[in-house]
């Protein structure tokens, strides 16, 4: 009786030790997110053909972005202003940030310029980089 | 009017605190960033959400609380692996406390490049109503 009484009490409270102990490391443990040394912050995916470069730029008109492609070079820049307030308007808050920003990456492989595509969805950039047929890694046969 | 605006730069993603009741979806909910500003007839409300289309954004105002809630539909591409991350992808969810009564069947709210503007007029109660003072 004692011995059936006991156990699962036990258990749980084990179980309650092992997810304090997860909650723990989890904190310590920094995430796997960088941070973002410019404006703005970019997420990178990446396949043997093709680099998609993904960013969040609300506010933006596609018309206010300048996207560049040289060789290993990429270049976005862009600006977005304040609307025009009506008179006599006082702010409460301010939070969003204004004006130009430029930024510049290397990317790992040479890029088919004329095959770059660029989207631009509820304020996220899309862009898809495909690697040069120049840079691509031949397979190399061994004469017998 | 002229106001100094923020210059731009990278900003930390602020994330919703963990509250006792758990969230429904596997995505971490995000805190979009806010302008607010006031007018003698509107209160304007402005915040970044990119990432989430139009109709998947949810406004509400219960007693002068007023919730926005944005579901982000972005998947990962297939067939990539992810090379380099510097943000997250998140849900959207902010509350405001309005201290001014609002005309609730006026409320406009506009949705573009990421970006949703809400303009919530006054209801007449609470409006400036100019005094003059009469000489004695």
């Amino acid at each position: 009786m004692y011995r059936t009484f006991r156990t699962p009490l036990l258990w749980r409270e084990l179980d309650r030790l092992q997810q304090d102990m997860n909650r723990l490391m989890g904190d310590f443990y920094p995430s796997r997110l960088q941070a973002a040394p410019g404006y703005p912050a970019v997420n990178v995916w990446m396949n043997d053909d093709r680099q998609i470069v993904t960013a969040e730029l609300p506010g933006f008109h596609p018309d206010d972005l300048d996207i560049r492609v040289d060789g290993r070079d990429l270049t976005i820049s862009g600006s977005r202003q304040l609307a025009d307030l009506p008179e006599g308007s006082r702010y409460h808050r301010q939070e969003r940030s204004m004006g130009k920003f430029t930024r510049k990456f290397t990317l790992p492989y040479s890029v088919k310029v004329d095959a770059v595509e660029a989207a631009f969805k509820n304020g996220v950039l899309y862009l898809s980089l495909p690697r040069s047929e120049a840079d691509k890694p031949k397979k190399i046969t061994v004469k017998s | 009017m002229t106001t100094e605006s923020k210059a731009i730069e990278a900003q930390e993603q602020e994330m919703v605190p963990d509250s006792e009741t758990e969230r429904t979806r596997e995505r971490i909910c995000l805190v979009p960033r806010a302008d607010i500003y006031e007018t003698d007839e509107n209160i304007s409300v402005t915040l970044d959400m990119p990432g989430v289309s139009e109709e998947s954004i949810d406004i509400t105002l219960e007693k002068n609380v007023l919730t926005i809630n944005g579901y982000s539909d972005i998947d990962v591409p297939e067939g990539y692996s992810l090379a380099m991350a510097e943000y997250e992808i998140g849900d959207y969810e902010r509350s405001f406390r309005l201290t001014d009564r609002i005309d609730q069947d006026g409320i406009e709210a506009v949705y573009t490049d990421g970006v949703l503007h809400l303009t919530l007029p006054k209801a007449e109660g609470a409006k400036v109503r100019k005094i003059s003072i009469k000489a004695g």
